[in-house]
Parts: C-alpha cells; structure tokens; sequence
C-alpha cells in the first residue's frame, strides 16, 4: 500500500473486480493463488480465460492451480520478484515494447527507470530467478500485446523484507505498459481479509487518520484533534510486530486486541507469546478464546458478522452494508456497544468537540461521524449503500463511487517510475537450513483458522496442516508422501505431514499458518520491511526431517 | 522441381515398371488382404523366387475389393497380361512361382481373369467377369494397382493434375465445376457439395479450415479405408482443392485410431507431398499455403457425426451439438469449416482432373456419379464395389455379388450402416440413390451394405443394430440416450418372449420421437432398422408376439427335438451336446431335455444329413 | 440493442436481438418446457424438450434458435407433442422417481415439465421401468451426487467449466451408461472439484443436494466474512440460526458466485464454542463475569497506561465502523497512535 502511494499517490486497487474480469485481454498475476485465496476473482480470471480466450502470465514460485491455465508460467525463486520484474521492463524497454504515449503524457523519471533497469537483462537475472531468459522475453512480449493487461498481486509480493520495492516495481510495469486508468488494467492487490481495506481506510494504522490522512500531517492532526477536542502526537505510533517487540522489553504494558489472533497470524509465535505474556493487562474481544485470547486478563464476548450492522470494504473499495440476520448467543455484545461503554468509563468527561462524544444511536450515525472527517468517504451513508454498495473515493453524497482510479490523472498528478533494486531476502539458505519456506493459504481454510476449523466439513476436506515439500528433495531426504516430518528454523521448529508434490519447487517447502498445532508461524522470520513494516513470512531459511 | 519435372520423373517410373523386363507380382496388402493371410504370401513369395533364384519384382498393392478371394496376387509377365489369382496362400505362392514364372504355365484355375491387352488361354479378362462388369472403376481406378506408398505412381495416372488444374482457377469456377458435376456429399447426407464449399467461403471469420472425415464407424464398412489404403493421395489431392476453394490454410484428417495401415499410409503420403512441394508455404510457386494435419479418433462411433469430430480435434469429447450454425459458419475452434467424407474429397480430384462432364456421366437425375459400398453379408462375392448411382439393389445383390450363400431365399438388405433401414425383396428393383433409399425408409449412409438371408430373424437383427446404437449414443440428448436403449429392452423382451400387447405400436411411437426430437443424426437415423422391420416384416413381430420366430434364430422361441422314427441312437448328438442334455442309449431314440437344453444347435449341425433327426421348431 | 417482434402462439413478443426464442417467450411469460437450458450459461440444446415449430423451417428446438424479425412460432403441434411426451416419459421411467424423499421436492423441473406435459400412469406402466441402481456419491461433506437422479442435463458441468472453471466434471461413458463424472470416475473429493457448490445450486432435479441445508424461513442480505473480495450473499435464516447461504445475484462483485467458504463455512455462527459471557482471568483460570464487572475492570486497569505504554490491535474482520471506534479510542481516549492490525499478514 505503500508502494502504491509513492507511485500514484494512492494506495489501493486501482481497478473493479468487474472490469477486470470482463474487460482484460490479459492478467498478469505475481505473487496471488488467486483461486485458494480470493476463489470467485479466480473464478473470474478462469471464466475470461476459457470463456473468452484472455491471456494470462502467471509468475509464482509454486505450480499454483492458475498455472494449469496460464500461456506462461514464469516459476521464479520465492524472494526474486524485482530481478523478474525489472527484466520483463529491461526486454520491454530494450525492444522499445513499452507505451510511449502513455509514458510521455502520463508518467515521470523514465530515464531513472531505464538506467536502473538496464543491467537487469534476462540473462543477467537467470541466475537470481531460475526462469530461462527465453521465457522473460516471451512474457515481456506478450504482456505488450495483450492490452489492457491486469496486474494483480496479494501477499506474495508484499510479505518480501522488499515488499515496499516489490510493490513499486509492480507499479512501474504497469505505467510502462500504460495500463493504469482503463477498464481491464490496473495495479490490483488482492486484499486478504473482509475488511483489511477498510480498517487501513478506518485509521487501524499507526501512521494514518482515517482515509490515509498521514499522522505526521499537522493539517491532519489540527483536524482531528478539533473534531475530537483532544490533543495528538504528530509522530506515528508502532506496528504489530513492533508492538510485540516492545512488549517483549516491557515498553509496551497493556494491550486491547480486537478480534484478532496474533499468536497464530504473526511471525515467529514463540516471541509473540513472550511479548504477550510479558504484558501487565491484557484485553481481547473475540467471538471465540482465540490462541490469543487464553492469554488474556479479559474476554470480551463480541458478535460475528452475522449478528452485525455495519459496512465493510472491499479489495476493490466497495463500501458495502451488513444487516444482521440473527441474534448474538448469550450476553455477547455489539463490538461498537462494548468500545463505546469502555470509552465512556474512561472518559469522565466528554471534552469540547464535535465529535468528541460516544454517544451513538447505531453504526449509520457513526458512518456520519467517519464521512465528516474522511474526504474519501465523503458521500457514504449507510442508506446510500444498496445492492451495490458505493467505490470510494466518493467525496459527497451526489458522488457516484469511483471504479477505476487514475482515470486521466494521478493523486499526485503524474506517476512516479521509482527504480528498485532486488535484494535479497533477510534469510538466507545455509547448511544448517537448507531449504526455503514459503507460507500461504488454502482454499478449504482461512487465516488462523478459528472460524473454518469450526466448520467440520471443511475440516473433513482439510484435516490439518500439510508441508509441500518437492519430489528431488523429498528423496534426497528421505521424506514419504504423507510421513510426518520435523520442520525446524531458527526460532523453533514443528511437525506436520508432508505432501511430496511437483506443486514447489526443488529447495522450496511450503506451509500454510492456518493451524496452530503446526504453525509455519513458529519458523517465520520477523524481519521487517524498513518501509511498510510487513513480516517476510514468504521466505525463511529452514530445515526439514522425518520424524520416525 | 516443377510440377511438370515430377509428372515427368512419374512417367519415367510408370513407364519402366510397365515395360519392365522381369515379371511384376502384385500382393494387395491392404488391412483386408493381410487378415486374410496376404503377408505370408508376400514372404512365401520372395522365399521361392530367392530359392529358384528367378528375377521378379513384388510390389505391394492396395485392395482391388474382391474381398471373398483374397489374398490376391497380380502376375504380370513381360509381353502378357497380367494374371490375378485369388484365396492364394503360401503354398499357391511358392507354385505360383514354379509353375506359372518358371514354367509358363498359368494355373488357369485359380486365376480370377486377366489385366491389360492380350489373353491368355482359360483366363477371363478381370473386367469382364461377372463380379466386376456392372461395376465402373473411378474412385477405385487405382486401387490395387500402383504402389500406395508411392507418390509418382499416383501422378503416372494422372493424379494432381486436379490441383493444378484448380490453382489456375478462380474459386467461384472451381465451386461451380463441381456443382456442374452433381456431387453430394458421400457421408451419407448427400448435401450438394458445393453448396457447403459456397457457405463455407462466403462466411466471415478467419482462419477457415477443411476436415476430411475419414472416421469410418460403420461395423462391416471399409470403403474408407480401403481407399486411404491403397490410394491416399487421391484424397490428400482433394482435400488441397478443397482449402484452396473455401480459402483455408489448415486440413485436418480425422482418422479412427483403429486404421493403423490407413494412418501410416497417410503420413507417408503427407511427407512425399512435403518432399515435393505439394503441402507446406507456397504449392507449386502458386502462393497457395496449405498444411495438413493428421488427427487420430479413438474410436467412438458417434465421432463420425460432423459436429462430434470436431469437438474431439479441439480436444474435447466427441459429442455433437446442434445445427446451425453449421461447420461451415462454425466449425473448428468457431471458424468456417468444410468437412468432407474422404470418397467425396476423391471424387473432388477426379472431377478437377476429368471434368465435371465427365463425372457426370454416370448416375441418375439427383444422384450424380459413381459410388463405392462394401458388400457384405449372406453374398456369394462380398467385396468392395463402385457402381453408378442409380444402380438396382438387384444388380448389386445378384449381378455383383452373385446372389445369396447357399442360394438360400434373399430376406432382406440393409444400406447405409447400422442406421440404416432393411428393405425387403420388394424393393429389390429400386435404384440406389439419396433420395429412392431415403424414400424407402433407409439411408445411403457412407456405403455399408448388408444382405441377409432367409435364416435371419428381422426383429432380432433390428434389435442387435439397436444394440450397437444404444451403446455408441454419446449419450447427451434425451430421445437418443434414453429411447434407443427404451427400444432396445422392448425388442428384447420381444425377442425373448416376453413381449407385451401393444409393444409394436410403443416401438414405433418411440421410434419416431427419437428420430423427430435427437440432438444429432445419430439417433435421427438410430430407429430405422425398427422402422423399416415394422413396416417391412410386420408379420415377423407377430408371429414373435405369439410365441414364435419363423427364422429360428431367438433361443426364447425355439426348441431342438428328436424325431423318434429318424433317430438311430448314434450318440453323436449326445456325445457333441455341451451340456449334457441329450439321453439314450446306444441303437435308442434319444431325447432332448428341454430344460438343460441351451439351444446352441450343435445337435442339429451334427446329426448326419442323411438321418436328418433333430429339427428345430418354434412356437406351440 | 436492436428490439424485434415476433409471433408466439399467436401472441406478439418483443425481443432484443440475440435472445434464442425460449428466452424471449420466457420473458413474455410464455412457458416452453425445458431443462438443459439456465440463464447464466451457454444453450446446448440436450435435452430436447424445448421444441417449437417456426414457420418456413419446421420443428427445432427454441433455445438454441435466435429469434428474428416477424419470426411465426407455435409451441404445440403432434410432432412437438410426441417428441416431448415421449422424452418426458423416458426421463421419469429412467429416474428414482420416489420424490416425496427427494430434497428437491416441489422444486423439481423435471415435475414442473410433468406436471406441463401431463403424465399418465398408464402410458408409464407401458415402457421398460430402469431397474439400475448407481451408488451415491457422498464423499463431499457439503453436498451429495446422485446419480439415479440425474436428468444429465449437463448444467452442473458447463458450471464448472464456463462460470467456476474448475472443470472438475464431465460426461463420461456412452449410451444409456452416461454418467456426470470425475477423472477416472473417482470421488468428487478427490477430484480437482473445489466444492463451491455452484453446480449444487443450479442443479434442476436431486442429482445434486446440500447435504445439510434447510429451506430458510427468511433471507438477509449481507457480505461474506471470510477474504476481502467482498462477495454479496444472502442469510438464510429459521428460528435464529443460519441454515442456507446463496449468492446475490445483483452482486456486482461476485454476480451471485461464492466459494466454498462463502457458501458452506458458515458453521462457526452459532457454534457451541462461542464465548456468550465476559470473562476475568483469576489464579490463571477464566470466571464468567458481568459486562458492569468486566468493563469496570478493563478501564480501571487501562486508565493506567495511557499513552505510549498502550497499545491496540483493530481487526480486518471487524466493521468499518467499528474499526473507527477502536482507533478514535486508541488515539483519542488513550492518547496514543499504537494502533494496527493484520493487514500486513
């Protein structure tokens, strides 16, 4: 998101599900398994491929299921996203493929781009990403026929020590081929979760107010301490893994968790524990004990989206209403109720402000409250909403939704080429941990699980955690399909059966985080990206035996 | 080389083979002459010409289609006809070789007749017999008689002169010479041809694509393959007119997988056309490109249907759809496409090479030209025939094929493969044409023709067809799935005596609907062999409703006796029985227990004629 | 788009240019029996029974036959009559008919076109009753595969093939032995299905049943909570509990597709394990607590680390709305900015 913000001035999808789906003439998919992940996009991509004979480039690690449909497959090594990308821009740049026009009209410092990515040829980047050369040119070549091209990545690209980079280069491609701002383009990242869009939009970010209005803004800040009567710091505050670093050190002492699962979702559990252990007070609100929540000092029964009013927003930044349709069990309580009644315990006195008080009639009133001090949600009211929902940015109540981003201009008036240079990942392989681990999801399950693992269908179809591990090194290790095996990095190590399949790639295993019993999170590593502050859980050096 | 340089080299060739100076033995080694035992014979020949050390050139030839005399053999000897020989096996071969090329003797008796000027004393000309007279040998004209896997033996006789012909015509002309000639489609719809090529051409979309259909699916039809056996350029000629015409730059042959010769002779013919310039970028300088594709099915019936065919060559399963669109708006990956029956694809070559004038000379007013079907069944001559449409059944049945086996009582004669309809002695005068036969319930189909005699139990025979039908259905539209396998329990039932009041009128209610409501021509067709039964041989359906089956043939209805003042107590019965049913003792009249009896008959085949003692009877 | 007339039954429809007939006489509120046919997919014309007679080119079937200007149609006739009575015939004698244990009862579209054509037990008794009966498929947890009532209509195979694209199904075998299959005739399971049950719920007849649905008693419009595309759906609830979740079709999101998750991982609702009461943790175990006693404690404790020593997580699974609580409370109320979430995870 970050990234998208230094290119365009924006950070989010830039595109439409529907757009994409129905209008591109090609899909340029990096670092997504789009159809485990985000299944009806994927069903969209397979439709406009079979159905209408679009184009599509799959670069990922894994033989992913999209794979079996893509024109090509470029199985680059997991952490050489930039080498690739910067020579599908070198092979575009040197055989002059790119859109003049649009990067005449449209775009700035192209000349840093082509000097930056000058030395980048296929050849000379073979050796980082293992793809034959042969294959980055026809790739190069057939993404400059097959306009609109879309871009779509999730965390494949992100969850990099250079997702920030990974994320500009993505950028740069696009504008180098002129797909921003037209139905069927567009640099889209699948976001993962119901509403992680819009808790970013909401200001569930240490460095943003509300629709991306920076904490280091005084306009902003002024804003916001007027509208909530009280005072505010101008330096951003911390991120998860920084939080739980600093509990870990006593600097951080009380913590309030919101639905959220920390202890199987984050990198390396065994220091997430120590961090939330080490706290003084503890609060998580939950629908279930979570992992997380067993470690609290206080359980506070929230309710399931079933049971909710309220919007959501989507990947593609559909603003979109929930009723709910049945009651909370027991004493379960509205999450908005529970915030406010806490907040109104420890505000004895209301301060001077507009919106400085708690006292809310419903979710619709506190939407009001959003749309007054968040130009982007400008124009949303839950009574606007409907079937379709409104696309922010949506600045007032005549505005229609925007559903391509960049139309014409960008945020920041031209895009910016930022040239990126690959790095590699923190980890890297040595002989005490030979192989690569790369996490992700499947489609049976979801995040940490605590949802799905309750659904006994899904854990019939899905019963545990498996690791994928490569036919050459399962010999070479002497690991059976279905044995269990130890796998170990340098933060811990745990056990789950292997599936010895042609899916990885010799030297990559793969796990999912979904169960807790065997959480490929015990073995990530939490370096950080210096910039978006994301954990590189998509690579991290391990090593793998059968458990006899 | 230039076209002509080829013609020339050909000439050459055809020139010195048939002035050559050592005796010319041909083997038709097609798939039928090798079931038949025809490469022993190639081996028993080469083995006594090498161990009488005697010069003699063996060529292996296609099929001439006298199929009940194979293997067959062709001698010709320098300064004389050639001598074929028919159901020659190794040692007629090693004789063949000391009698007639060592010593000048040429075993008139297992001669069929001769080939060429001059005769030869006892030796009919092969022409002129009985079997061959009637017939007129276009299609066929190089079958059995040049060297399939040779390309300058083909263009000797004239072959792609048509090409040429038509790569200096404008495509209406070339459209045009063959709505002149009358050709229809030899498939077995018999759409006009040249309309197809017409649509085909004037269809927006591109690429275009032409298929030759060369899924023969019909049990006991061979014409096909017999063609691409033993002459395969003259449909690989055809089907270069045929993309040049509509405008195409890709042929697909769809060749059943189960033609193994047919398949290896079409990718050698493809690879000379390559070597000489006749497939590939730019024929002959004429800027024509053209490349040809060689698609293998595996095997199931319903392939044949045009629309299924092409769904199995983009790799789909070989189910049909509706038309429209027709192929030729629609066709291959949704492009125009002709599709052609490969005897439609070899008259195209000869109607370029000869002249739509000539094509026409034979057939009758709608059905223009010569046809080929292979005759099979209860005939004395079964074999592969080409006759002018317009022929009688009876010239074919009688003429050709010499009449019935054993010179039984003709019952019946079904054309145009399992889908087709039984005509009865009836209509043995009318012509075989698209629309007589269509007329008469049945169809032309690609050419099977079946003749059955007075033993064969029509509804039995309607209901093993149904069998065949029902089981090959792709299985996709509701009236063909579910009515030929609703009308293949009913004629069962019938034929095992349990037939109910009112089934002949349920078959033939379901009958119609399968063949008014099926997706594709396939079930369209599925119900005329219980069609034509019914209106044919009703009688035979009744006589099975009470019990009995005249022709003896369904074992529900007939039993084995022994007639007590015939049976001397042989045992031979007895001792033959398989199952133990018959009893008595020596020199006793021995009786059949009917309820272990399985009715296998072999009682009856054994008991000596001139006892005449076990019968068969059928009804109360 | 182009509109046309023309003529059913003698009834003058418009139509926009590129309906196939039945669609146009569907839209006119003129009923032509059919079965293969769904509107969300291509026309194959399989089953037969939408037949109609055109004026100028005799019987065919209506849904595959675009409609023209001043076309003449009629959708009865003897031929049309046989052809279709028979079929319809054949489909019941080929079918498990013991309907009232059928899930799809009353739903049914092969009743609904017996019921239009009209069927006499005594034309039934005449033709040969199946007498085959084909295991059941129910390997998938969600939904069952029954073969013995399958019309093999094709509708759950071109589902997954034009609109899911998984192409995990198939017809297999020929003839009267045809089934819908997996590769190799294996378990749904253990195909490449990805049991998003959108065959389950186009499926006519009760080939294809939710093995754990029940009819809803009212129906709620909301979002999917599991990834972020957001698919619209719609809650199908009886007493208070979800029982069935199908997908809103007016979506523009997900044009009423959902994927497993979305349409069958909705378990979790009102499951057992759902916390229903606060809880303080005391000597290291849980006490079930008041919300008064629970919310006292937390800002009592909390009103001590304001500032930088707290620290707050929102969630990506939690509303817009609340999510804007939760860091006006971090910033506002605690006074500092430590708040995140998952969003990088």
């Amino acid at each position: 998101m970050t990234g998208l913000v230094t290119s365009f001035g924006s950070g989010a999808m830039t595109n439409s599900i529907a757009d994409i789906v129905r209008g591109a003439r090609g899909f340029f998919v990096i670092g997504s398994n789009t159809t485990e992940q985000h299944p009806v996009i994927g069903m969209g991509i397979r439709e406009a491929v079979k159905q209408r004979g679009a184009g599509l480039i799959v670069a990922d690690p894994r033989r992913i299921p999209l794979t079996r449909l893509a024109t090509i497959h470029l199985q680059h090594r997991a952490g050489s996203d930039i080498a690739l990308l910067n020579a599908l821009m070198n092979v575009l740049i040197t055989e002059e493929l790119y859109d003049k026009a649009f990067v005449g009209e449209r775009t700035e410092g192209f000349a840093e781009l082509q000097a930056a990515v000058a030395t980048y040829t296929p050849e000379a980047t073979a050796d980082i990403t293992g793809v034959p050369p042969a294959l980055v040119r026809q790739a190069a070549r057939l993404m400059a026929d097959l306009r609109p091209l879309a871009l779509l990545y999730a965390m494949g690209i992100t969850q990099h020590t250079t997702g920030h980079q990974n994320v500009l280069a993505c950028a740069n491609l696009q504008m180098l081929l002129g797909n921003l701002g037209v139905p069927g383009g567009g640099v889209n990242p699948l976001r993962g979760q119901n509403n992680v869009q819009g808790a970013c939009d909401m200001g569930g970010l240490p460095n943003y107010y509300t629709g991306y209005q920076l904490v280091a803004s005084q306009e902003a800040r002024r804003k916001f301490e007027a509208a909530w009567g009280v005072t505010l710091g101008s330096t951003p505050g911390l991120t998860v893994v920084e939080m739980l670093k600093e509990a870990e050190e006593g600097r951080i002492r009380a913590m309030y968790i919101l639905g959220e699962n920390p202890m199987v979702s984050d990198p390396d559990v065994n220091h997430v524990r120590r961090g939330l252990e080490r706290l003084d007070f503890l609060v998580v609100q939950d629908v279930f004990l979570t992992e997380t929540a067993k470690l609290a000092d206080v359980v506070l029964p929230g309710v399931a989206l079933a049971e909710k009013s309220g919007t959501l927003t989507n990947t593609e930044r559909r603003v979109q209403l929930v009723s709910p349709a049945v009651s909370p069990p027991g004493q379960a309580r509205q999450d908005w109720e529970i915030i406010c009644d806490l907040a109104k315990r420890l505000q004895k006195e209301v301060p001077q402000g507009l919106f400085a008080g708690w006292n809310y009639r419903s979710p619709a009133e506190i939407m009001e409250e959003i749309a007054a001090l968040t130009p982007s949600y400008g124009g949303v009211r839950h009574e606007r909403l409907g079937a379709e929902g409104l696309q922010w940015p949506c600045p007032d109540l005549d505005h229609p939704g925007t559903p391509i981003l960049h139309v014409g201009r960008f945020p920041r008036g031209l895009g910016r080429f930022v040239p990126v240079d690959w790095l590699p990942p923190a980890e890297q392989p040595d002989e005490e941990y030979p192989l690569v681990l790369t996490t992700g999801r499947v489609l049976y399950h979801y995040h940490t699980g605590s949802l799905t693992r309750r659904v006994p269908g899904l854990m019939e179809l899905y019963p545990e955690g498996r690791v994928e591990v490569h036919p050459d090194d399962a010999l070479k290790l002497g690991i059976a399909d279905g044995g269990v095996v130890r796998v170990s990095s340098r933060r811990g190590s745990v056990t789950a059966r292997a599936e010895v399949t042609q899916r990885t790639q010799p030297g990559l295993v793969f796990m999912t985080f979904h169960f807790a019993e065997s959480a490929a999170n015990v073995l990530t590593i939490a370096a950080l990206d210096p910039v978006a502050k994301i954990p590189e859980y998509k690579a991290c050096s391990v090593r793998i035996e059968p458990v006899a | 080389m230039t076209f002509e340089g080829l013609q020339r080299r050909a000439r050459d060739e055809w020139q010195a083979l048939s002035e050559s100076a050592v005796p010319l033995i041909q083997v038709g080694t097609a798939t039928c002459g090798r079931s038949a035992g025809a490469s022993a014979v190639v081996d028993a020949l080469r083995e006594a010409l090498q161990r009488e050390a005697t010069p003699a050139l063996i060529m292996e030839v296609g099929c001439i289609g006298l199929c009940f005399a194979e293997p067959l053999v062709t001698i010709r000897k320098p300064g004389r006809p050639a001598v074929c020989y028919g159901h020659v096996n190794p040692e007629r071969a090693t004789q063949l070789v000391s009698e007639y090329l060592l010593r000048d003797n040429p075993l008139a008796d297992w001669a069929l007749g001769t080939v060429g000027e001059g005769r030869i004393e006892g030796i009919p000309e092969l022409f002129e017999t009985p079997v061959l007279r009637p017939q007129v040998r276009r299609i066929l004209r190089n079958c059995g008689f040049i060297d399939p896997t040779n390309i300058l033996h083909y263009v000797a006789r004239g072959g792609y002169t048509g090409l040429v012909r038509a790569l200096g015509m404008a495509r209406g002309q070339i459209i045009d010479e063959i709505r002149r000639a009358g050709l229809r489609g030899r498939g077995g719809a018999g759409f006009p041809t040249w309309r197809k090529w017409q649509f085909c051409l004037e269809a927006p979309g591109e690429p275009k694509y032409v298929v030759c259909n060369a899924d023969e699916g019909d049990p006991g039809a061979f014409m096909n393959r017999s063609l691409l056996e033993s002459d395969p350029h003259s449909v690989l000629e055809g089907l270069l007119i045929d993309g040049y015409t509509v405008g195409a730059r890709e042929g697909y042959i769809y060749c059943r997988a189960e033609y193994p010769l047919a398949l290896e002779r079409l990718h050698n013919a493809l690879a000379q056309m390559r070597e000489q310039g006749l497939v590939g970028e730019n024929i002959l300088g004429s800027g024509f490109s053209f490349d040809i594709h060689i698609k293998e099915g595996a095997g199931a019936f319903v392939c044949g249907e045009e629309t299924a065919l092409l769904a199995s060559i983009e790799g789909r399963r070989g189910m049909p759809r509706p038309r429209p669109p027709f192929p030729a708006t629609s066709g291959l990956w949704g492009k125009p496409t002709v599709i052609n029956n490969v005897e439609t694809l070899a008259s195209v070559s000869l109607i370029l090479q000869k002249g739509a004038e000539w094509f026409a000379e034979y057939g009758s007013e709608k059905s223009k030209g010569t046809k080929t079907f292979a005759l099979v069944g209860k005939v004395k001559r079964a074999g592969l025939i080409e006759v002018p449409l317009g022929i009688t059944l009876r010239d074919i049945v009688y003429g050709i094929g010499g009449g019935i086996l054993g010179d039984k009582r003709f019952k019946a004669v079904q054309t145009g493969g399992p889908s087709g309809g039984c005509l009865p002695e009836a209509l043995l005068d009318s012509p075989v044409d698209y629309e007589s036969l269509t007329t008469a319930g049945s169809i032309m189909g690609s050419g099977g023709m079946v003749v059955m005699d007075e033993d064969t139990c029509m509804v039995d025979v309607a209901r093993y067809f149904l069998d065949f039908t029902q089981k090959e259905s792709c299985g996709e539209c509701v009236p063909c799935r579910l009515g030929t396998k609703q009308m293949m329990d009913i004629l069962t039932d019938i034929t095992e005596g349990k037939g109910r009041e009112g089934d002949v009128e349920l078959l033939q209610e379901v009958a119609l609907a399968v063949k008014k409501g099926s997706l594709c021509g396939l079930g369209q067709t599925a119900p005329n062999p219980v069609l034509t039964t019914i209106r044919y041989f009703r009688d035979e359906y009744e006589a099975h409703e009470q019990g009995r089956c005249p022709s003896k043939v369904c074992k529900a209805l007939i039993r084995y006796r022994i007639v007590a003042d015939k049976c001397k107590g042989c045992q031979i019965c007895l001792r033959a029985c398989p199952v133990g049913a018959i009893s008595g003792e020596r020199r006793q009249v021995h009786t059949i227990d009917v309820g272990k009896c399985i009715r296998c008959g072999v009682c009856l085949e054994v008991c000596p004629a001139r006892f005449g003692a076990v019968e068969c009877v059928t009804g109360q | 788009m182009k509109t046309l007339r023309l003529t059913i039954d003698g009834v003058t429809v418009t139509a926009r240019e590129g309906m196939s007939v039945l669609e146009a006489a569907l839209e006119a509120g003129i009923y032509i029996p059919h079965l293969c046919h769904h509107p969300d997919l291509k026309p194959v014309g399989v089953c037969r029974l939408c037949l109609v007679e055109i004026a100028g080119r005799g019987m065919t079937i209506s849904c595959k036959t675009p409609v023209e200007e001043g076309m003449v149609v009629k959708t009865e006739s003897p031929d049309i009559e046989l052809a279709r009575r028979v079929a319809v015939e054949l489909l019941i004698v080929n079918h498990h008919a013991d309907c009232l244990s059928c899930a799809k009862d009353g739903a049914c579209k092969l009743q609904e076109i017996a019921r239009y054509v009209g069927i006499e037990e005594e034309r039934l008794q005449r033709l040969r009753r199946t007498t085959r009966s084909l295991p059941v498929d129910s390997s998938n947890p969600f939904f069952l595969r029954d073969p013995n009532r399958c019309v093999l209509c094709g509708i759950c195979v071109r589902t997954c093939e034009e609109i899911v694209g998984a192409s995990a199904i198939d017809y297999a075998f020929r003839g009267y032995a045809t089934v819908i299959s997996t590769l190799g005739n294996r378990p749904i399971v253990q195909s490449r299905c990805e049991s998003c049950g959108e065959c389950v719920a186009r499926c006519p007849v009760g080939a294809l049943v939710p093995r754990q649905e029940r009819n809803p008693a009212r129906e709620v419009r909301s979002v999917c909570a599991y990834c972020g595309v957001g698919c619209g759906l719609y809650l199908g609830v009886r007493g208070n509990q979800v029982v069935r979740v199908r997908g809103a079709a007016e979506s523009p999101v997900n044009r009423g597709r959902l994927c497993v998750k979305g349409r069958y991982g909705h378990g979790y609702i009102g499951h057992p394990e759902r916390l229903t009461t606060p809880l303080i943790k005391r000597d290291g175990r849980f006490v079930e607590a008041s919300w008064d006693e629970a919310l006292d404690l937390v800002a009592a404790r909390l009103a001590g680390y304001r500032g930088d020593q707290f620290a707050a997580l929102t969630s990506a699974r939690c509303t817009n709305e609340e999510n804007y609580l939760l860091q006006k409370f971090t910033r506002a109320v605690m006074g500092t900015h430590n708040i995140d979430h998952c969003a990088r995870l």
